[in-house]
């Protein structure tokens, strides 16, 4: 998905008659609000439909504060790591000729292909009781599945590729010709990618690092998979909020949803501010 | 520094480059490596600064073998065609760089870096822009700003790739009279690539002429273009006619002037070493077609009509003054002389 | 391997981008593929045939592409809108569309189950007005696909549409054609590959959707129960073999699918390319 996406208007001369344009934009926010902005509005007004004291409490019962506890746990691991894999997996690719290059970067992109529940499940397949290291594990009484760590190891494989795809394009179209003019100038290859490649990658990076987030902390198929829904424990809080919902606690579920919620749009505004940093440094 | 290149091969796959360059640059030089496109003379410069690696040959950059060093270390200064300057920096930032990333133990003060980085501005004469960013100069600043980045770090052979390729005519007319200028001053041994004849000749006080990835003739703009080594050279540098022995003209050639040796197969001359009048004679197979105003000289277009039949254009080139004396016009019909032509086989 | 002198860090890169690829991605995901070896042949086509794992799959496939199909289409018209016209609030819509993108997809699954459940505000007014149940039945799950589809499309399309260049359409209509010509002739064939693409995106990610699709779908075996559910459910009943063949099965599919992706993607560049 290309990042950087301006608003302008495509020019053109020709303009279709009005009546097509009025009906055009009608349908097209029609169908936005429908299925944008209502749920995001029902949230809302869920998670107060008992008004704001049962809110708060929702949000200040240990299981909710454990689970969020937790989300934010995984995404301090996997994001970082993530990252890191992110840029170095884009120097190799974008700055040097090797045999298997497009394969690499076509098993980048796997996790993407894969459903939730398969994400999961092949940690399940891994680290379970008839795992291949299942039993190892079981034997040094250390838990994978269905504990923390299985989480963050299944959170991990679904949020791989997005820094990588960031700026593996971005890096592509720069060119290494500014990293070859630093060292023919005399910097080491640290100086070289800390002084010359990250600031001209640093949006795109931080855009990778956003949705990378924004995915850890939402994901919830696989993680439903190697979890095993022990409250307190090892719910994160998009497993919260089903728990409540298949509970009938609805404000509970819509008090996490809100948060949730909350995060994704400041996912979005982060991310808008990040396209238009993007489209305006363009300009060189 | 005198460089000397022994033996140099490269090959991309299955497409060979380069071939067994040797190629020797004394001290002080300003030289032009000119070929049309994929000659390998980009890639012979990217190889002496250590941007490429030779899959054979040895670098020696004055006296020292500097083949296995990394661009980093070789000491050398390069200006890319696209002038890569650091878009993020400014223009001050930029030239400040080379120094800046130098070992703590050699690296100079602050202090003393802004004296250095502003001088070579001054040198440049873009030291008013010195807060600007790279995308807010024009092409022929960016040029100069590269240039004086790379002269930051006191390279003792300065490497330009196609220099002025990118920028507008006129521009590029002004650049090169003072890259000239500056090299005159600096003396720093630099190198050039261009496809461009004219701007090597009138800027290089070598010319190394390469085809194929091969050097067709190493020499100073007048050794080059009064005594081209091969068909390639005088073909490539300044204009030629092409004169190729045929039985009938045999005759015709000394009529002309032209003497011919057992070996010679075909006789290039400079549009400048013929002569022309009006003939007298009405059987003569030169007419004079056209001709054009280039400014001070003309060029003037005479077809003759070989034995086979087709016509040939011979190009002659003449002061104004000397043409209109000649009181030609349309259509007349016209006696050549050769004053000087290279033979080849 | 002469760049690898000269760019530095050539090792270090290349050996952990593929140190780091093979623990988080490749070994695990192989994992699936040698215990799906422990299955004999004949097994795993007993449970592939198995009437409730053909009908899971079907209610996968065929809710995913209607999904598809029906995102394809509104996705269109608001990239067209999205790209072409300009009207108030048009950056705030814009930065809407990738909602689904960043919203957690059970949150997504529980505000569409509220809304189109039989007692939900929409649900009860489609049910009362048209007799058109959505909660709890396969159209929900359509439903459900739509909204997260929406992104894959619209940002398919919108930068094919932005970089259209007009001149032909211009071209076209200097020679005399009318609008809806050029758009039939001129545009939209130009940006049907991209188009083409979006929807296979689309359709890839519905196959394999889980959390927005559970709360509304019913989840009845044979009627709305999608092929993930089915897996888990496989999981909790230790029914591991499967839920391995299912999964596998589900596996190859997508990788098909990604395949067919990567080439139409590649198609696209090559018209562009052209354009």
């Amino acid at each position: 998905m290309s990042a950087a996406i301006s608003t302008r208007v495509h020019q053109s001369t020709l303009d279709d008659a009005n009546w097509v344009r009025w009906s055009l934009i009608t349908i097209a926010l029609g169908f936005v609000i429908l299925f944008l902005c209502v749920p995001l509005v029902l949230v809302i007004i869920q998670a107060f439909s008992k008004g704001f004291g049962a809110y708060f409490s929702a949000l200040s019962q240990p299981d909710m504060q454990a689970a969020m506890r937790l989300t934010l746990l995984t995404a301090l691991i996997t994001v970082p790591l993530n990252t890191v894999f992110g840029v170095a997996a884009a120097w190799a690719i974008t700055r040097f000729e090797f045999r298997g290059k497009n394969l690499l970067i076509t098993l980048i992109d796997l996790p993407f292909s894969v459903s939730p529940v398969i994400s999961g499940l092949i940690f399940v397949l891994l680290f379970g009781a008839q795992g291949w290291f299942g039993s190892w594990f079981v034997e040094h009484d250390i838990k994978i599945i269905f504990a923390v760590p299985g989480i963050v190891l299944a959170t991990l494989f679904i949020t791989f590729p997005f820094v990588a795809r960031q700026l593996i394009p971005l890096m592509q179209e720069m060119g290494s010709e500014e990293e070859e003019a630093a060292l023919s100038l005399g910097a080491s290859g640290w100086k070289t990618f800390f002084l010359v490649t990250l600031p001209n990658i640093k949006w795109a990076l931080l855009y990778g690092v956003l949705l990378c987030n924004a995915r850890a902390m939402g994901e919830f198929g696989a993680v439903s998979v190697v979890s095993g829904h022990i409250r307190g424990m090892t719910n994160t809080l998009p497993l919260h909020v089903e728990v409540s919902y298949n509970e009938y606690d609805s404000v509970s579920a819509f008090a996490g949803a809100s948060i949730l919620a909350g995060l994704a749009i400041v996912t979005l505004i982060l991310k808008t501010l990040l396209e238009w940093k993007q489209t305006n440094r363009a300009t060189v | 520094m005198s460089i000397l290149l022994s033996n140099i091969s490269k090959n991309f796959g299955q497409f060979a480059a380069l071939h067994d360059i040797d190629l020797e640059i004394p001290e002080g030089e300003l030289v032009a490596l000119l070929g049309p496109s994929g000659c390998g003379k980009t890639t012979l410069l990217r190889i002496i600064a250590g941007l490429e690696q030779a899959d054979k040959g040895k670098i020696f950059l004055n006296g020292d073998d500097k083949t296995d060093l990394h661009v980093s270390q070789r000491g050398i200064g390069f200006v890319f065609q696209h002038y890569a300057l650091f878009r993020h920096m400014t223009v001050f930032d930029n030239v400040a760089f080379g120094m800046r990333v130098k070992d703590k133990k050699v690296r100079p003060s602050e202090a003393e870096i802004a004296k250095k980085t502003h001088a070579l501005l001054e040198l440049v004469q873009l030291d008013w822009l010195h807060n600007r960013f790279p995308d807010q100069l024009s092409g022929g600043q960016r040029q100069r700003i590269a240039l004086a980045r790379a002269l930051a770090v006191e390279p003792s052979v300065l490497l330009l790739d196609e220099p002025f390729g990118a920028l507008d005519a006129s521009v590029r007319k002004d650049l090169r009279q003072w890259l000239r200028n500056l090299h005159h001053e600096l003396n720093v041994t630099s190198i050039f690539v261009t496809h461009d004849q004219e701007e090597a000749m009138e800027v290089a006080s070598q010319v190394v002429v390469l085809n194929k990835g091969r050097i067709e003739q190493q020499g100073s703009p007048a050794e080059i273009y009064d005594y081209p080594a091969n068909e390639f050279v005088s073909k490539f540098i300044g204009q030629t006619n092409e004169f190729t022995l045929e039985h009938q003209t045999v005759d015709w050639f000394k009529h002309i002037g032209l003497l011919i040796s057992e070996q010679s197969k075909v006789a290039h001359v400079r549009p400048h070493d013929i002569e022309i009048a009006k003939s007298t004679n009405n059987d003569t197979p030169i007419t004079l077609k056209d001709w054009q105003h280039l400014g001070a000289l003309i060029r003037i277009e005479l077809m003759k009509n070989l034995p086979n039949g087709k016509p040939k254009l011979v190009y002659v080139e003449m002061p104004n003054e000397q043409f209109k004396r000649l009181q030609l016009n349309r259509g007349d019909k016209v006696d050549l002389k050769i004053r000087h032509a290279h033979w080849f086989n | 391997m002469s760049q690898s002198r000269i760019m530095p860090g050539f090792r270090p890169t290349v050996s952990f981008t593929v140190f780091y690829l093979s623990l988080v991605v490749l070994i695990p995901l192989s994992t699936l593929v040698f215990k799906s070896f422990e299955l004999n042949f004949d097994d795993y086509v007993n449970i592939i045939t198995h009437k409730r794992v053909v009908a899971a799959f079907r209610v996968s496939f065929t809710t995913a592409l209607g999904a598809a199909v029906i995102a394809s289409f509104f996705g269109f018209i608001v990239a067209w809108v999205l790209t072409r016209y300009s009207f108030a609030g048009k950056r705030f819509f814009h930065a809407l569309i990738d909602l689904p993108f960043a919203l957690p997809t059970a949150v997504a699954g529980i505000v569409l189950a509220t809304i189109f459940q039989p007692s939900g505000f929409l649900g009860k007014f489609l049910k009362e007005n048209f007799d058109l149940q959505i909660g709890f039945k396969p159209a929900g799950i359509v439903v459900a696909l739509i909204f997260i589809s929406i992104p894959f499309v619209v940002r398919t399309v919108e930068p094919v549409l932005q970089e259209f260049d007009s001149r032909m359409e211009e071209a076209a209509s200097s020679l005399g054609a009318t609008r809806w010509q050029v758009f039939t002739k001129i545009i939209f064939p130009n940006i049907f590959p991209a188009l083409l693409t979006g929807f296979a995106l689309s359709f890839a990610r519905g196959v394999g959707e889980y959390g927005s699709v559970i709360f509304i779908a019913g989840n009845l075996p044979y009627v709305s129960e999608i092929v993930p559910l089915l897996i888990i459910t496989k999981l909790e009943q230790y029914d591991m073999p499967g839920a391995t063949a299912i999964a596998l099965t589900m596996l190859v599919i997508s990788f098909l699918l990604l395949l067919l992706i990567n080439l139409l993607q590649h198609w696209v560049r090559k018209r562009s390319g052209q354009l």
